[in-house]
């Protein structure tokens, strides 16, 4: 293709016209729209606009899964990888089309007409096999589905003009409890607010003990009056939607359902800390729900609930953005997900100071879940003191779960906090599990004799992923899935975290291909305590949760790898060879050391 | 009033905004570290400058020194998690040290003798990285980048340059240089740069040089990385 700088500008010029330089990631992820890819020319076009050397460009595009600097075919087709994705059989579907359209998984095929690669979880866990093909989710896919899909593709129809049953995404809302059965009237929250005061809704969000539904679990009365306290110009609200924990998929239900609850959840927030400016961090996988999400603002813009003098207070004033992100899981942490709304790499801060009062544009800055905010509309609506009578002391209010995995029901389940798993897994008809993993990767696999365990931040605290594994399943492989996932979404800004992943995955692999000693256990122990100790962030802090977890309560699956009760060298001359009998195409017992078929 | 924190039982005398490592380099106290420099704002990503303060982990380097706090830094636990991230550093790239123009010279290596490290350890990655020799004057070994960032602060913040950046991610994480063709000779990179001088390993090399000091007689070979962590390179 020969293109000329001013084609580039064509597009761009219009994309760059409503843009600040710090939307770099926005601008890049609205300019591969056109060519599948950013263009070498059109960095260029870029970089001169927005007087940003190209080295910052090229770098933020490099961090970012979905942004491509070649091109990646027409078709990209990204299966999600997630456990429960290959337990439904992606990897078998997925090595169909790949014979199936002569390509090798990864590669661009060789008329430049598509690739085909697998992707972390797109958060479709309650209806996969899942995959993105040129960023739209199709989920529930079989072999007919995947053979259509391949026909498609062969006879290069667009995907806008595929059939739209392709792209239905379910609700699989299970079980409702106050949040999801609230029946929430838009602009009623922001009326009990203004009704009651701002100083007293605050002290509602308190009296509520709610807690952040993200992971970490921080008191949100207490953040958003730190915020408020914080000196600063201005005051940011963002709302985190990146929902990247594998088995994750509440978020993706709360926006397609409560946005209204969500973005007036988000607004309290700003009238309570004094914000102008808010921002829904959308993750990439979930583009398709932009256009809806946009449609909610606008209403409420109308409905005067967002914009100038809400509700007609000359005095408040808020509206928020939506910022996409672009297949990077580490963006779900909170200060990597600022540094990505700044338009640069994901890569965690340096901590403290904390976004509370050195967040967006180092200005204080709420980030909350967005569960949470849809809670805190609750709360406003209805009080603190009634939210802190449901779940258990410590525990206020509800939980969403999203379940998947080996059950009759998958899907969103909300229950008071203190739910013991035992419940979970009867309610959504799970039969002989083996081990329940709470939380996603990060969190915790438990075994049936903890099954009695409560959800709750006290015993078990999650944000929401509840993976369930039957009797038939290795969870030997369901670690090493884990850990593969950690490798591939380590920021690498550390070394622990960096190095330390691939090493973990390395060892697994190792195991998995039968080489495995006793050793390799200790070596285990030696990293997790590393990357403990030493990460920069989360991730790096539980990338080794998995393997440790599984070691201590599935160790059978560990042992029966064991080839070797001592020490074996992990170099394998035969395995070495492997490379050369597949360019010969020869397999026969000369091609052989003496080991391993392949 | 003097404020002051103790270090492994020593105390050390800091001033307000100083880091953990800024004060105890001023004392004269080394702590191990790569990607600090103390002519650049600290990074914090090598994490060789891990200590305990209050009995956590942390990374010296970025952590605020403060009044009272209790820091331990050359222990046997910290001194072997050093040791295990530098073996990781050595297996992540391709380390030569024998035929490396910087050996003797490289913080890398002299910290890998100041901590002891005898052996890598880990399997080798063996990273497929190719050399950038486009410049007259100047020669990239992408093999030996540790990702220290030290060149990215050099270019950027004292050259106004932006030469060189970071780009990909995790383990596929990669030095770029600022140019349509990929290639150092198309950026305005000149030898008299702060970032044609910072690079702690040998990654940024000036031709033609090579050897002109003999091995044996390089700045760590003179005295060990903790006696002068930053001495100024002999020029021929
Ligand atoms: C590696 C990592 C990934 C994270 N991903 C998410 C995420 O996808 N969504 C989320 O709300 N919080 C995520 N968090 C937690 C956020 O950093 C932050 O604590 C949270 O958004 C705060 O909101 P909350 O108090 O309402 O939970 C993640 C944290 C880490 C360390
Ligand atoms: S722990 Fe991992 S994800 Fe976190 S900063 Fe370090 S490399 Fe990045
Ligand atoms: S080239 Fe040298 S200074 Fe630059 S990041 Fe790599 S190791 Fe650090
Ligand atoms: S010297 Fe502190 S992290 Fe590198």
């Amino acid at each position: 293709m020969v293109c000329q700088i001013n084609t580039h500008a064509a597009y761009l010029d219009p994309i760059l016209i409503r843009h600040r330089p710090s939307d770099l990631l926005q601008i890049l992820i609205l300019a591969q729209d056109h060519y599948g890819y950013i263009h070498s020319d059109a960095i260029d076009h870029i970089s001169a606009a927005l007087k940003l050397p190209r080295s910052k460009i090229e770098g933020v595009a490099g961090f970012y899964s979905f942004l491509h600097l070649q091109p990646p075919g027409a078709y990209r087709v990204l299966f999600s990888d997630n456990i429960t994705d290959r337990m439904s059989g992606s990897v078998a579907l997925m090595e169909s089309m790949c014979s199936q359209l002569w390509v090798e998984p990864g590669k661009l095929s060789e008329d430049n007409l598509l690739s085909i690669d697998t992707t972390s979880c797109t958060g479709m866990c309650d209806q996969g096999p899942a995959m993105l093909v040129n960023g739209l989710a199709i989920n529930r896919l079989t072999q007919d589905r995947a053979n259509a899909i391949c026909e498609l593709i062969r006879e290069q129809v667009p995907v806008s003009a595929w059939p739209a049953v392709f792209f239905s995404i379910e609700d699989n809302i299970q079980r409702r409890d106050i949040l999801l059965d609230s029946h929430f009237q838009s602009g009623s929250s922001l009326a009990a607010l203004l009704l009651r005061g701002t100083d007293e809704t605050l002290q509602q969000i308190k009296a509520s003990l709610l807690r952040g539904r993200g992971g970490a679990g921080f008191s949100s009365g207490a953040k958003w009056e730190l915020c408020r306290q914080a000196a600063g110009d201005a005051r940011f609200v963002v709302c985190n939607a990146d929902e990247g924990e594998p088995g994750t998929f509440k978020d993706r239900v709360l926006l397609n359902n409560f946005a209204d609850m969500v973005f007036e959840g988000m607004t309290l927030c700003a009238r309570i800390i004094g914000a102008k400016k808010g921002f829904l961090y959308l993750r990439g996988e979930y583009r398709y729900l932009l256009n809806h999400l946009q449609a909610v603002l606008q209403r409420r813009r109308q409905q005067g609930l967002l914009g100038n003098d809400i509700l007609g207070h000359a005095d408040f004033n808020f509206d928020i953005d939506i910022h996409l992100g672009a297949g990077a899981y580490i963006c779900g942490e909170e200060s990597a997900l600022i540094e990505s709304l700044e338009g640069k790499r994901g890569t965690p801060r340096n901590r403290p100071p904390f976004p509370v009062t050195h967040g967006y544009l180092n200005m204080p800055t709420v980030v909350n879940n967005v569960e949470t905010f849809a809670a805190a509309s609750l709360i406003a609506l209805n009080g603190g003191a009634w939210y802190a009578g449901i779940g258990t002391g410590a525990s206020s209010g509800t939980k969403i779960l999203s379940v998947s995995g080996d059950c009759d029901c998958p899907g969103i389940y909300e229950y008071p906090y203190g739910v013991t798993v035992a419940q979970v897994l009867d309610d959504c008809g799970a039969r002989d599990t083996q081990a329940v993993q709470i939380s996603g990767p990060s969190g915790v696999c438990i075994a049936p004799d903890e099954f009695g365990r409560r959800i709750a931040f006290e015993d078990i605290p999650t944000a929401g992923s509840f993976m369930v594994f039957d009797k038939t399943r290795d969870m030997f492989e369901v670690a090493r899935n884990f850990v593969h996932f950690f490798k591939h979404e380590s920021c690498g800004f550390c070394t622990p975290c960096r190095v330390g992943t691939s090493l973990l995955s390395n060892m697994m692999d190792k195991l998995a291909n039968g080489y495995g000693s006793p050793y390799d256990f200790a070596e285990i122990e030696k990293l997790n305590a590393l990357l403990q100790s030493t990460s920069h962030c989360g991730l790096g802090h539980s990338a080794c949760n998995p393997v440790l977890e599984t070691i201590a309560k599935f160790r059978p699956a560990y042992d029966t790898r064991l080839a070797h009760k001592d020490f074996v060298p992990s170099f394998d001359l035969d395995r070495a060879l492997s490379q050369a009998r597949q360019m010969t195409g020869r397999n026969d017992t000369g091609a052989h050391l003496e080991r391993s078929q392949d | 009033m003097i404020n002051t924190f103790t270090l492994d039982g020593m105390s050390i005398p800091f001033s307000e905004g100083q880091t953990i490592i800024q004060a105890a380099m001023a004392a004269g106290v080394y702590i191990p570290h790569l990607c600090f420099n103390p002519q650049f704002k600290p990074h914090g990503s090598c994490k060789l400058c891990t200590v305990k303060v209050n009995g956590r982990q942390s990374s010296s380097c970025t952590h605020q020194a403060l009044s009272g706090m209790v820091v331990e830094s050359n222990t046997t636990q910290i001194n072997d998690e050093r040791r295990m991230l530098l073996q990781m550093l050595f297996v992540e790239g391709n380390h030569f040290c024998p035929s490396c123009e910087k050996s003797g010279n490289c913080q890398l290596q002299a910290t890998a003798y100041e901590l002891h490290m005898m052996s890598p350890h880990f399997d080798q990655f063996f990273p497929d990285r190719a050399v950038d020799a486009s410049h007259p004057e100047y020669l990239l070994d992408f093999n030996r980048c540790i990702l220290c960032s030290l060149c990215v602060r050099a270019s950027r913040d004292v050259d106004s340059k932006n030469v060189f950046a970071l780009s990909g991610r995790g383990i596929k994480s990669r030095l770029i240089v600022n140019a349509k063709s990929g290639l150092l000779a198309d950026t305005d990179f000149c030898g008299d740069d702060k970032a044609a001088n910072v690079c702690p390993v040998g990654v940024i090399l000036k031709k033609r040089i090579g050897f002109a000091v003999p091995i044996g007689q390089r700045s760590f070979d003179e005295q060990p990385i903790s006696a002068s962590p930053h001495p100024v390179m002999k020029e021929v």
